[in-house]
């Protein structure tokens, strides 16, 4: 079966289906030489113009010096960039990678009980290609089955180390939210199901509103227990923990940021509404296909808006869907960003943010922005990525080309002054890596074939190779799904 | 009272008589000769010419060249410090057969069971499709539609043979000023050996053992080469005059021309074993067999190169199949196809992203392949893969003007199509995109 791209973001949680976790293991993280310095490159710092011939130098991940003329430091790695373009670490806004199993807990409403911190799978093949894609970080969601879903992580992509050094050290964490056809469930009739509420978009604000009345409610409760606590009252019982309330608590407070999926003009007034009922903020609007169409009003609450380069027709709400989108909210004030939805399309959102040049005329600046300072400042972590800036981690992607250009390829991408992606490398690897996939299939055909040839039931367990014959841990992604 | 009504009736009929005169005043034609001149041309039937000059007459390229003279009454537009292309070939999409593709009421592109040969994709194409000018405005001026070519409408199922392609420009009142040739290939969707696959009925994951899966597979090939063997039956019928109480079947009488090797067969297929499955039954049931999908073309190149069979290569913004493939496996295969000899085109297998088409070809580029061919693989080559080269894919004297004016390199993301020619008509460039834009451009400043 064939599932083309258009129809990927309508059918995320199905895809989930197909998603099996195969056994793979990440290279071992990169070292990390104390001093780097990057020189002779095109360096588009985002925030501060282009440089050319610059140099770029890194001390423990940091960017420590911007510049023309800075000499290299005794001890220092040098990376010649002579011809080629260095960009800040391109920073998706909307990611399903690294998500071990599905990514819709899709049985209720509000799901804001369940958390992508608990089921990142650091061993997703797809942190690997983003990354060569120029991708060094993904705000990393559930789906939109939910009028209200789980509970987000933003992740920097450090392929080859565990999945709890995945997360972006002290950036807010979010909760996911979804308006119109997907959490009404239009496209996911299961037959014999009874449907869900909501199926209206009237019944999805209802949900919201519900189930922030709730968690108003519930943080009353919290806030008498610390205040009879604080005034001495010993007897004090403390309210019953609700866990699905307790994020929503935290919006309320303005510790977790709302990212909601979103197409149509209407739902996205009926979230500010709500919003603004409670006194909340929405931090970004997703997909957001029709945010042309309310520009100001996103504008003026302050949120942002997280698009599509080109997609549409895919649904009857993403049928006024248009390219120039970015570029509308942009020039009303609205901080906007282009992002993935899916891991494919992460590896080149460099040419999707272009293409905002020639629909709408945004300038190279701005474009550029739409992939790393916009959606720094949207997952408020804008002081320390998103441009290249003196002080900011050193997330750098280095291209050959200008990376605003269909025939940009990304050379080597670092994070935390790491590089965690070559490309040079990588192919000098392939040959060793074909080598140990075939040593690695015909050991598994031999056991195979030894196990077929048991006749006791009972024996056919694998036997113990000699310790020689052990394959050594892969130094990469070379273990075929066929092998283990 | 009366008189009231008989004057509001005089007053409509005057009315009515008013506005078709203006109507029949704005039928006036359109000039049918055109001179682009101080262009930089890229015929892709030779060298570029500098300074050149294109003149359009009657629909088709009357002259093209450095010294060309413009007619007399010719319209012209001066193209200095533009370049003149061919209008790029999306060789397999699903244009004017489906406009929503969530909304079954909008899909026409699959039929249901599994041989439906005698379905023609332009039967259903609607002139009227906003995919249309959306996907002309990035400078595509003529595509196949194909039916059962995959995409979510499919609802996951797909036939095995999906009926009859058609080759259409991007351009008309009616199907019949749109086509280019109704029936240019015979889709069939190879069979393969699934051991997962999901069931729409009960919306979830299936498993089965790979011996039952491929039980399943050679049941399917067997019921193909039946089928065909029919056919080939019914061809010689056909072939004799047929006995007097000949009953006709029009689903083999469409197959007549494929097994008489007439039409050629778009054979989807991606997996490099189901690609050898189905040359191998191509080859022994003597069938002109055209490639889709091909993801793992590059491990059966030889194999291909040796048959002459073309791939139409499907996006390469899709991710490689396995998880251990190299992450650019499908970005450096069209240079490896190219290196091996082997034909190919690039196609978009959808109408929301055909406007991708240059991206994926100038990608291409990016991982090895030589520009030129890249170009070639989005014009010429898919008209020459279908047949369809006489008419259309290079700016040359006699063929049909489909033509475009940029900006620059028409693979660029950033390159703007300026002027667009389809049958030698030059075609607006607007569409539901560039409307909806313009409206809420102008949207007066929202009070907040």
């Amino acid at each position: 079966m064939q599932i083309e791209k258009r129809s990927r973001a309508a059918v995320v949680c199905l895809l989930c289906y197909f998603a099996l976790p195969f056994l793979t293991r990440a290279a071992n993280p990169p070292d990390a030489p104390p001093v780097i310095l990057i020189q002779n490159a095109t360096i588009l710092t985002v925030s501060h113009g282009t440089i050319e011939h610059g140099s770029i130098l890194i001390k423990d991940g940091k960017i420590a010096e911007v510049g023309t003329s800075i000499k290299a430091p005794k001890d220092a790695q040098v990376l010649d960039a002579a011809g080629q373009f260095v960009i800040p670490g391109i920073i998706d806004c909307h990611s399903h990678i690294a998500v071990d199993g599905s990514v819709n807990e899709g049985s209720v409403s509000v799901s804001s009980i369940v958390n992508i911190a608990d089921v990142l799978n650091p061993d997703d093949i797809d942190i690997y290609r983003d990354l060569a894609g120029g991708v060094t970080v993904a705000n990393v969601l559930h789906g939109s089955a939910n009028s209200i879903g789980g509970q987000t992580v933003v992740i920097k992509l450090r392929w080859g180390l565990p999945a709890s050094k995945l997360p972006f050290e002290g950036a807010v964490p979010g909760i996911k939210f979804a308006l119109g056809e997907n959490p009404k469930r239009s496209n996911f009739s299961i037959p014999g199901s009874t449907p869900r509420y909501p199926a209206t978009r009237m019944g999805v604000e209802e949900t919201i509103r519900t189930a922030f009345a709730e968690a108003r409610d519930y943080k009353k409760t919290w806030d008498d227990y610390d205040k009879r606590m604080a005034g001495g009252d010993k007897k004090a019982i403390p309210p019953r923990r609700d866990l699905r309330l307790d994020p929503l608590v935290e919006v309320l407070e303005g510790k977790r940021y709302v990212h909601s999926h979103c197409y149509r003009e209407d739902e996205i007034l009926m979230l500010l509404r709500v919003a603004k009922e409670f006194g909340f903020k929405v931090r970004t609007f997703q997909h957001v296909l029709e945010g042309y169409k309310v520009a100001d009003e996103i504008a003026a609450a302050g949120t942002g808006a997280s698009t599509f380069s080109d997609w549409w027709a895919y649904k009857v709400e993403a049928y006024d869907a248009i390219p120039y989108n970015a570029a509308i909210m942009t020039r009303r004030g609205v901080i906007v960003s282009i992002n993935s939805d899916d891991a494919e399309e992460a590896t080149h959102l460099n040419q999707e943010a272009a293409k905002t040049m020639k629909y709408g005329g945004l300038t190279h600046d701005e474009a550029l922005k739409l992939v790393t300072l916009n959606p720094a400042i949207q997952l408020g972590i804008d002081k320390r990525v998103g441009s290249i800036d003196v002080g900011k981690d050193a997330d750098l992607v280095i291209y050959n080309h200008d990376p605003l250009s269909a025939y940009a390829v990304v050379q080597e991408t670092l994070i935390d002054g790491r590089v965690y992606f070559d490309r040079k490398r990588d192919i000098s690897e392939r040959d060793a890596r074909e080598k140990e996939k075939k040593v690695l299939m015909e050991k598994e055909k031999k056991a195979e074939e030894k196990k077929s040839g048991d006749k006791k039931p009972g024996e056919g367990k694998p036997v113990a190779g000699k310790p020689e014959d052990k394959p050594k841990p892969p130094q990469s992604n070379a273990v075929s799904r066929g092998a283990l | 009272m009366k008189s009231i009504i008989w004057m509001a009736r005089t007053v409509a009929m005057i009315l009515a008589t008013c506005c078709f005169c203006l109507n029949a005043s704005a039928q006036s034609q359109p000039p049918s000769t055109y001179a682009l001149t101080h262009a930089k041309i890229f015929t892709l039937a030779g060298a570029p010419i500098e300074d050149g000059t294109l003149v359009i007459k009657d629909g088709k390229i009357a002259a093209v060249g450095a010294n060309v003279e413009v007619p007399a009454g010719a319209q012209v537009i001066d193209a200095k410090g533009l370049q003149i292309y061919p209008g790029l070939f999306d060789p397999v999409t699903q244009m004017g057969l489906s406009e929503i593709s969530a909304v079954n009421a909008t899909v026409d592109s699959t039929e249901t069971g599994p041989y439906n040969p005698d379905v023609v994709a332009a039967t259903a194409v609607s002139p009227s499709s906003e995919h249309i000018p959306v996907t002309r405005a990035s400078g595509i001026t003529e595509v196949l539609t194909v039916p059962d070519s995959g995409g979510f409408d499919s609802g996951g199922a797909r036939g095995v043979i999906g009926g009859q392609a058609s080759a259409i420009h991007l351009s008309g009142w009616t199907i019949n000023d749109m086509l280019i040739k109704k029936s240019v290939a015979m889709v069939i969707s190879w069979p393969v050996i699934e051991t997962r696959t999901f069931d729409f009925a009960t919306f979830s994951r299936k498993e089965k053992p790979f011996t039952e899966a491929k039980q399943e597979y050679e049941k399917q090939v067997n019921e193909l080469t039946d089928y065909l063997e029919r056919a080939r039956h019914y061809a010689q019928a056909m072939g004799h005059g047929g006995p007097s109480d000949f009953h006709r079947d029009l689903k083999l009488e469409a197959l007549a021309p494929v097994v008489r090797g007439q039409l050629p067969v778009l054979v989807f297929a991606n997996r490099a074993r189901d690609i050898r499955n189905a040359v191998e039954f191509c080859d022994k049931q003597k069938l002109k067999m055209i490639l889709a999908g091909g993801e793992e073309a590059y491990k059966v190149k030889d194999l291909l190169r040796s048959k002459g069979i073309p791939v139409i290569l499907r996006p390469m913004l899709s991710l490689p199949m396995d998880e251990d493939d190299a992450y650019d496996r499908l970005l450096s295969q069209p240079a490896e196809l190219a290196a091996a000899g082997v034909k190919f085109a690039f196609g978009s297998f959808d109408n929301s992203f055909a406007r991708r088409l240059g991206q994926q070809a100038a990608n291409a580029v990016a991982y090895g392949l030589p520009y030129d061919e890249a170009l070639k693989a989005v014009t010429v080559y898919p008209a020459e893969i279908f047949g369809v080269a006489d008419q259309v894919g290079t700016l040359q004297t006699g063929k049909v003007a489909n033509i475009i004016v940029t900006n620059g390199d028409p693979l660029e993301l950033t390159t703007e199509v300026k002027f667009l020619f389809i049958k030698g008509q030059r075609t607006p460039l607007d569409n539901r995109h560039q409307r909806l834009y313009e409206k809420y451009l102008n949207r007066p400043k929202a009070a907040n």
